[in-house]
């Protein structure tokens, strides 16, 4: 049990997949983390992918203030997802809800509506930024895991 | 045969922002397609009216990350219209660099989206890491990768320095001759052509009907460009050619995009070769006495429009913007009917939507799923509850 335990942990370090969710973002977030994994920054050596579908990711990555019509679109796209299941608000407006914070529109922040584990903030973070908020999510994984 | 509803999104891999298209498929041809907008609205034109002039230039920027140089000129452009001053020369001139430097990294990162929607994901790779040459241009220039924060009312934030500049004219050099090469490639390549070429046909008459903007409309043989019909910063002196095309497809609305972009080069090297000295901003104004005022600018995806009403003081009493996506929106759910399911994702990004614009809100009525549009008065009252 314990080996297959950490064979686990080793697969799931060593490929966490992330799935993006723009929830009212304004699109400046969303370049920075396709930019992270095109040539320049190249996540993908690192086994960090991002998949289409909910069912396969790991890593749930959140950009925006979510609006009032995306929450529950987000809320569903959470629950569709496999546990362990981790989130990253990515960008001042996942973190607080920027610029917008206080508009009818919008929820201020991801942490209204699902739990999230990590933050970057930035407006936009650079790619850098948000790798580092990958492995610092890697580190947080790894101890959750295999403390239990 | 019977018809079968398609839904496609709001969370879709080809998809990145959330959005909502429903196609109706016979088999698999599309025979009407509705777009559902509404999944980004945030807001931001009643934000406008709680924020001052100055913070009202930080939220332009943020109504769209990937052309928001060109929100802010507007913006900047629209509140000197209202206050009745012209910036110094030499603040036109860095805006015009800034704005194309804009504008070639959202071509650029629509031509690897695209390449990546039509199956292409080397090219996407290539563009893109090409691109990157570009976001540096940006942070040398503005200090920023993104957002640039570089207009201001008035005039420019920063100025250029001669190294900068001779900096910026050899990166150039070198981006170009790449640009030169994906214009063969998107140019030649059988498979792009053939994923492309008669496909999501817009006919001239349809777009002038539909009164779609930018290079969608150029990609239709319909010759308008704001640069030129309505010069706004430097663009009256500077030389530069409008890239129109008659095949009216996807291919030719990708193909303008990838000319644009090197015209953009050319204009951005020009500027720095004949950049005026003096001033670049005149002293803050606060307060814009009561006016009304009306600023144009051509965005990377189109004619962009805001339009101010002041009734003085520091903040705005209306702003109201109208962003290119919006426009184009209408005809492009047109150009999906009579295509393939296949074909969605190359039509969807021929259009290089950008929804974090468009966004608007429609009220729903959930107990009669009765659909109204209501008054921004009625909308303020309901904010206030």
């Amino acid at each position: 049990m314990y080996v297959l335990r950490r064979l686990a942990l080793w697969g799931r370090l060593r490929s966490p997949w992330l799935l993006h969710f723009n929830s009212g973002s304004c699109n400046a977030c969303d370049i920075e983390l396709l930019a992270a994994i095109t040539p320049r920054f190249d996540v993908e050596r690192f086994g960090i992918k991002v998949v289409p579908s909910p069912r396969h990711a790991d890593i749930l990555v959140v950009t925006g203030p979510v609006t009032r019509q995306a929450a529950p679109r987000l809320k569903r796209i959470y629950e569709q997802m496999p546990s362990p299941k981790y989130v990253m608000a990515l960008g001042t407006c996942a973190c607080s809800g920027g610029v917008f914070r206080g508009s009818y529109a919008v929820l201020n922040g991801v942490d209204n509506v699902i739990p999230v584990d990590v933050y970057v903030p930035g407006c936009p973070p650079r790619p850098e930024a948000i790798i580092d908020g990958i492995i610092k999510l890697l580190k947080k994984m790894e101890a959750e895991i295999s403390g239990k | 045969m019977s018809v079968i509803n398609l839904i496609f999104g709001p969370q879709h891999p080809a998809l990145h922002e959330p959005e909502l298209f429903r196609f109706k498929v016979e088999g698999e041809i599309v025979v009407k397609a509705e777009p559902r907008i509404g999944y980004v609205h945030r807001g931001i034109e009643k934000l406008f009216e709680r924020n001052s002039y100055i913070r009202g230039i930080y939220l332009s920027e943020r109504i769209c990350g990937i052309c928001n140089a060109a929100h802010t000129v507007c913006y900047c452009q629209v509140v000197e219209n209202a206050l009745g001053i012209e910036p110094p020369p030499r603040a036109r001139y860095l805006r015009t660099i800034v704005h194309e430097l804009n504008r070639i990294h959202s071509h650029l990162l629509l031509l690897g989206v695209a390449a990546e929607e039509l199956g292409f994901d080397t090219l996407f790779m290539l563009i893109w890491r090409d691109r990157e040459l570009v976001m540096d241009l940006i942070e040398l220039v503005t200090g920023n990768r993104v957002m640039t924060a570089f207009n201001t009312i008035g005039g420019v934030r920063r100025d250029i320095t001669p190294e900068v500049a001779e900096k910026c004219i050899k990166a150039l050099s070198k981006l170009e001759e790449r640009v030169k090469y994906y214009r063969k490639v998107f140019e030649e390549d059988p498979t792009i052509r053939r994923r492309t070429v008669e496909v999501g046909v817009l006919p001239r008459k349809e777009a002038i009907k539909y009164c779609v903007v930018g290079p969608m409309a150029r990609g239709s043989a319909v010759d308008v460009d704001i640069r030129r019909d309505w010069p706004y910063a430097a663009y009256d002196e500077i030389p530069f050619n409008v890239i129109v095309r008659d095949e009216c497809d996807v291919w030719a609305r990708l193909m303008v995009r990838v000319d644009e972009t090197i015209e953009a080069i050319n204009i951005v090297r020009y500027a720095l070769e004949h950049l005026p000295k003096g001033e670049i901003r005149l002293p803050l104004r606060r307060a814009v006495p009561p006016a009304e005022a009306v600023s144009r600018v051509e965005a990377p995806r189109g004619e962009l429009i805001y339009h101010l009403i002041s009734k003085g003081g520091t903040i705005p009493y209306r702003l109201k913007v109208r962003t290119p996506t919006l426009a184009n929106l209408l005809a492009a759910a047109k150009l999906f009917e009579g295509n393939t399911i296949a074909d969605i994702p190359a039509i969807l990004v021929s259009i290089d939507p950008c929804f974090a614009c468009t966004d608007r809100v429609t009220l729903i009525d959930l107990k009669d799923n009765k659909v109204k549009r209501v008054s921004l008065r009625e909308l303020a009252r309901r904010c206030r509850k």
